[in-house]
């Protein structure tokens, strides 16, 4: 449910590009969202279906970049994917692992056409 | 921003203490949208969009990490000044801006000021989280009658409706301010900033900020506290931070609750342990119970460790 809450703070980023700008219409946005970010994707993009409307962001494309996660391990220094609720190292069994991608809830990008 | 729609109107979000009437907030909400000049006698197109930060394996040999082969975009998190291309056409303007913009960016910038806020006081914030029916409540209504006054406790309650934890917390003995949320399944970190404003925080008080029982939504937002403390009970599954890692890989402490019932219950505390630990290594972990007060002073001595650090 805090989907909702993530798809206004995009409306407003994406708003507030668009405010510097002046009188446009936002073309594409390109988001980027983690496996281990926390977001149900479906839930996300219904709740932008949503929070779109009546905006300057309504005919958007939006595009979702889904980065999978991975993982480090500190002791041998190999990469892995982690589950979502095993970060355990597959290599060498050390729990000294550490995320490098899988946390990204981002606007990347946005295309704006001036009116 | 309102925490639970995100459009800066939040006038069904309520603050009061316990004994404090209904009041409304009022926020006109306007939007001033600027007009740019239209008027271009441009010919020319031009694009000097920065469109790095895609790596493929194929065309990308300075990053060696291991997974490239299998075709997923690799990104990267670092952060520049973002680029702005434009172009132009017969359709006229097109901007594409470079944002790489945190989409919790407001809230993670608020909460780092009530980071300061509280440092600047030497305020110990506890964000504490759980599914609902864990004991939060009841851990605190123990803790303030124990060691309420000598670490100075103050509450901010969230919740949904009603004042009722408040109530409780305010018949233990410590100043609190409720927090409905609405329909909000969260508290945000500037919810915490009003709350924390109309509880007129003082010096090195300790501030518990009992989050809205749920193990899903709280674990995205940054509310600027120290440390952020779950709570599981024994009636739930042992299997909890597996099912809801997420949260178990963003706390500090996890208390255990209710073990008085373990000889009743088939939940194994080991088993608990095993599964958060897959995610979050690093956490610590109380067994306890608010009513008997088994494990109790644990919990006090974390909370004393912390006040002393």
């Amino acid at each position: 449910m805090h989907e909702l809450s993530l798809a206004m703070n995009i409306v407003e980023i994406v708003r507030e590009e668009a405010d510097k700008i002046g009188r446009c219409a936002v073309k594409r946005i390109d988001l980027e969202i983690g496996g281990h970010s926390g977001v149900v994707m479906e839930a996300l993009t219904f709740a932008m279906d949503e929070a779109i409307k009546g905006t300057p962001l309504a005919e958007a494309k939006i595009n979702y970049h889904w980065v999978e996660a991975v993982a480090a391990c500190q002791e041998c220094c190999q990469e892995f994917k982690p589950t979502e609720f095993d970060h355990i190292c597959p290599h060498c069994n050390s729990m000294q692992t550490y995320l490098i991608h899988g946390k990204e809830l981002k606007v990347k990008s946005v295309e704006l056409e001036e009116l | 921003m309102c925490g639970t729609c995100g459009c800066g109107d939040d006038e069904h979000i309520t603050y009061r203490k316990p004994g404090q009437g209904h009041s409304g907030h009022h926020h006109n909400h306007e939007h001033t949208h600027h007009h740019g000049n239209t008027e271009h006698s441009h010919v020319h197109t031009h694009e000097h969009a920065h469109e790095g930060h895609h790596h493929h394996a194929e065309d990308d040999n300075a990053h060696a990490h291991a997974f490239h082969a299998d075709g997923y975009d690799h990104h990267h998190n670092h952060e520049h000044d973002h680029g702005h291309g434009h172009s132009h056409g017969e359709e006229g303007h097109t901007h594409t801006i470079q944002l790489e913009r945190n989409i919790l960016s407001k809230n993670d910038l608020i909460a780092e000021r009530n980071r300061g806020f509280f440092d600047a006081l030497d305020v110990l914030a506890l964000n504490l989280v759980s599914s609902p029916g864990s004991g939060k409540t009841s851990i605190l209504e123990q803790t303030i009658r124990e060691i309420g006054a000598s670490v100075q406790a103050v509450v901010i309650e969230g919740d949904q409706q009603t004042m009722n934890d408040a109530e409780r917390i305010k018949s233990a003995g410590a100043p609190v301010i409720q927090v409905n949320t609405g329909n909000g399944c969260h508290l945000d970190a500037l919810m915490v900033s009003k709350a924390a404003k109309a509880l007129e925080l003082k010096q090195h008080s300790t501030l518990f900020i009992e989050n809205v029982g749920n193990l899903v939504c709280p674990s995205l937002f940054d509310l600027g506290e120290s440390k952020r403390v779950v709570i599981i009970s024994v009636t739930e599954g042992d299997d909890k931070p597996a099912k809801y890692p997420t949260m178990f890989a963003s706390a500090q402490l996890c208390l255990i609750n209710k073990i008085d019932l373990l000889p009743y219950v088939d939940f194994d505390v080991e088993k608990a342990k095993t599964c958060a630990l897959k995610v979050n290594p690093g956490l610590e972990f109380i067994s306890l119970s608010a009513k008997t007060g088994e494990g109790m002073n644990d919990w006090y001595g974390w909370v004393k460790q912390l006040k002393k650090s």
